[in-house]
């Protein structure tokens, strides 16, 4: 079973490479970007056919490595 | 007192350590791989600077799930000293043993210059042998020494006397909370910390102002 995992910057928390990846989009002459936050995406494959099991694993994984969640939120979507 | 360095692969600064350890203490102390389950017994815990694991992931999130950090867990919570300086900082906090995190650098640089640091909490076993409120030179070399907290953590932290080290006379270097250079848990037995005390601690290094935090934490004569 396949999964993607989104990890995002929680809201307030600073985000100096998205701000400069805001200012080089405005410097290319992309006008109306009101922000840009940047996150990192994990695809993982587990074994199993359970989409339950493998949503609980890898929430688990999350909170215990791939996610900082003193400044970071994550989201796990099951791909097939 | 019996010192001890964890050693995580990619860290540089432990050398520095192993030497400033020497030099202050006059005996060695010992290291202890990332790999191993178990400590020797020790009254500072030391986890040095560097990239351990390239910073993959977030920096000091690799090394923080490694064995041997169970073990520094185990001695911290029994009230042993635990000191982490930069990349040992940050691997503390991604331990939990610390609060907060360490976030790019404002200025998106690595930034390697001296700072001044503020003795913010002079009544700490890692900062008895400074005056309180005294300002000392101290070089920083980082791309992740931003600290971050939620407001509530930083509120608890100021309240507590949490707060060990600020950097002082508008010398912050990565844009910080409160300049925030080093924090520590609510017992005061685990100190982290970004600045390199561990730099300046002999004529040769142009200052000794990184002295007295060994001195402190070894129970020593500054």
């Amino acid at each position: 079973m396949k999964a993607r995992v989104t990890v995002t910057l929680k809201a307030g928390v600073l985000d100096p490479q998205g701000q400069a990846i805001e200012g080089s989009l405005a410097s290319l002459g992309f006008a109306g970007v009101a922000s840009v936050r940047q996150g990192k995406v994990f695809d993982i494959e587990v074994d199993g056919t359970e989409e339950s099991d493998a949503r609980s694993q890898i929430n688990n994984m999350c909170e215990r490595l791939l996610a900082n969640t003193v400044i970071e939120n994550y989201a796990v979507e099951i791909l097939d | 007192m019996k010192a001890a360095v964890i050693i995580f692969p990619g860290l540089n600064r432990d050398r520095d350590m192993v030497a400033a350890l020497t030099k202050i203490s006059g005996r060695a102390p010992a290291t202890v791989w990332h790999g191993e389950r178990d400590l020797p017994e020790a009254d500072l815990i030391v986890i040095p600077g560097g990239f351990s694991y390239g910073d993959y992931l977030r920096c000091g999130a690799i090394a923080a799930r490694s064995p041997i950090m169970d073990a520094v867990r185990e001695r911290a919570a029994d009230g042993v000293k635990v000191l982490g300086v930069c990349n040992g900082f940050q691997i503390l906090t991604e331990a939990g043993l610390l609060p907060g995190a360490l976030m790019r650098n404002t200025s998106l640089k690595f930034v390697c210059r001296e700072v001044k640091l503020q003795v913010t909490n002079a009544d700490t076993p890692f900062t008895r042998l400074y005056e309180q409120d005294q300002v000392v030179r101290c070089p920083v070399a980082h791309h992740d020494g931003n600290y971050f907290a939620d407001p509530q953590t930083i509120a608890r932290l100021e309240g507590n006397g949490q707060v060990a080290f600020r950097y002082a006379e508008g010398t912050n270097p990565n844009g910080s909370i409160n300049d925030i250079a080093g924090i520590l848990n609510e017992n005061k037995n685990v100190l982290g910390l970004m600045p390199h005390p561990e730099n300046l601690i002999e004529p040769a290094h142009g200052g000794n102002d990184g002295r007295a935090l060994f001195a402190s934490a070894l129970d020593l004569v500054a």
